[in-house]
C-alpha cells in the first residue's frame, strides 16, 4: 500500500505503479508514503486541497505561496498544511 | 450633537465597535447570520492543522469573505512566546493582512494570558511589522508595557474567556482606557447584553466577544442585543452619566405644592 494515507485512502490523483521510487514524508504529523518527484503544488492537490486556500510550513519555514510550483517535495520533508477555522 | 467618530485600529477604520469571534457555533450558516446581526466588520479566526481526512469545506474561507468582512487572525492556544510568534506568522502568510491578534495563555483553568510572554511575543511580533491587537488582563502597568512595545491596540479581558462573567473589574478598565493613547479593546468574558452596555460605559473604544453569542439560545438574535448594547453603551458614555448619589432628590418642584 505505498501510496495509501493513514485511513488507508489514496489520495486524489496519486497513481499506482510499483515502479515509482517513494519517499517518506511527514504531513501534519503523520508519515506519508508518496511518490518522487512531486512539487508542493502537486501534493497539495494529491490531498484535494486548494492551493490558495492553504499556508503551507517546510520544515518549520513557511513556504511563500508563489514557491509552491517550484519546490520539490524531499524525502524526510515535514509539511504542517494550515487553514483558518472558526475561532475567538 | 455631535455624530460619534470611528473606531480606528493602525489607520484603519471600522462602523462597528463590535468585534466577534467566529467559535464554537453550532453551524456555519447560524455563524454567517449571527455575523451579519451583529453588525461587526471585523472578526477573528484561529489557525489550524487541515484535518487531512475530512472534508475541507470546514475552512473559515469557505464561509468568509474576506473582501466583505476583515479576517483578524488569532494565537489562540499558544501558551508560549515561540509559539505565538509561530502562529501569527503562518496567519499573515495566508495574505489578507499583517494583523495578529495576540493572545499567549499562562494557565489552562483560567486561560489568563502570560504577560511577560505576551510582551514579548509582541515586541518581536512589531519588530516583524505586525498589527499588533494584544489580549491581556486588567492589569494597567501591563498594558503601558504593550502600548510602549507598540501594540495597535491592547485588549483587557472583562472576565476569564467564555466564562460569561461580565466586568468584574471596571475601575482598572476604565484607568487602562484613560491611560492608553492607543485603541483598547476589551476582549473576553462578556456574558449578555447589560454586560456590553456597561462595558462600553466606561469609555473603550469596543469590545471582542465570541462565547456570548455562540452559546446563546438564539445566537443571531443575541448578536443583534450585542449590536445595540454597544451602540446604546457607546451613547451613554459620550452623553455622560449623572453623578450617583446616596440620597434621593425629587424629580418634581417642591415649588407649588398646595397648602
Amino acid at each position: 500500500m505505498p501510496l495509501a494515507g493513514r485511513d488507508g485512502a489514496w489520495p486524489h490523483g496519486a497513481r499506482r505503479g510499483e515502479e515509482q521510487a517513494m519517499i517518506e514524508v511527514t504531513v501534519n504529523g503523520d508519515v506519508r508514503e508518496l511518490e518522487a518527484g512531486l512539487s508542493v503544488t502537486q501534493l497539495l492537490e494529491s490531498l484535494g486541497l486548494q492551493p490558495r486556500l492553504v499556508v503551507v510550513e517546510r520544515n518549520r519555514e513557511i513556504l511563500d505561496r508563489a514557491r509552491y510550483d517550484g519546490t520539490p517535495v524531499e524525502a524526510g520533508d515535514s509539511f504542517e498544511l494550515v487553514h483558518f477555522v472558526g475561532g475567538g | 450633537m455631535q455624530a460619534d467618530v470611528a473606531l480606528e485600529i493602525a489607520g484603519r477604520r471600522f462602523g462597528s465597535r463590535l468585534i466577534v469571534g467566529t467559535g464554537k457555533y453550532r453551524s456555519n450558516e447560524a455563524m454567517e447570520q449571527a455575523i451579519a446581526a451583529s453588525g461587526a466588520e471585523m472578526v477573528t479566526v484561529a489557525v489550524r492543522r487541515i484535518d487531512l481526512d475530512r472534508t475541507h469545506e470546514e475552512g473559515i474561507l469557505h464561509h468568509l469573505d474576506p473582501g466583505r468582512i476583515f479576517l483578524l487572525p488569532n494565537t489562540a492556544g499558544c501558551y508560549t512566546a515561540e509559539d505565538a510568534v509561530r502562529y501569527a506568522r503562518l496567519g499573515r502568510a495566508a495574505g489578507l493582512s499583517d494583523w495578529v491578534k495576540l493572545e499567549v495563555i499562562g494557565d489552562q483553568r483560567t486561560l489568563l494570558p502570560d504577560v511577560f510572554a505576551t510582551l514579548a511575543a509582541a515586541q518581536q511580533l512589531v519588530g516583524e511589522g505586525f498589527k499588533v491587537l494584544a489580549y491581556t488582563n486588567e492589569d494597567v502597568v501591563t498594558a503601558l508595557r504593550l502600548e510602549d512595545a507598540g501594540c495597535s491596540a491592547v485588549m483587557p479581558l472583562a472576565s476569564p474567556i467564555g466564562s460569561g462573567l461580565g466586568l468584574v473589574n471596571p475601575y482598572f478598565v476604565r484607568e487602562i482606557k484613560t491611560r492608553l493613547h492607543c485603541p483598547v479593546i476589551v476582549d473576553a468574558g462578556v456574558g449578555t447584553a447589560s454586560d456590553a452596555c456597561e462595558t462600553m460605559e466606561q469609555g473603550v473604544d469596543g469590545i471582542l466577544m465570541n462565547t456570548a453569542i455562540a452559546e446563546a439560545t438564539d445566537p443571531v438574535r443575541m448578536a443583534q442585543a450585542m449590536r445595540l448594547a454597544v451602540a446604546a453603551g457607546r451613547e451613554a458614555y459620550l452623553a455622560g452619566r449623572m453623578p450617583r448619589r446616596e440620597v434621593a432628590v425629587p424629580s418634581s418642584p417642591l415649588a407649588g405644592m398646595l397648602a
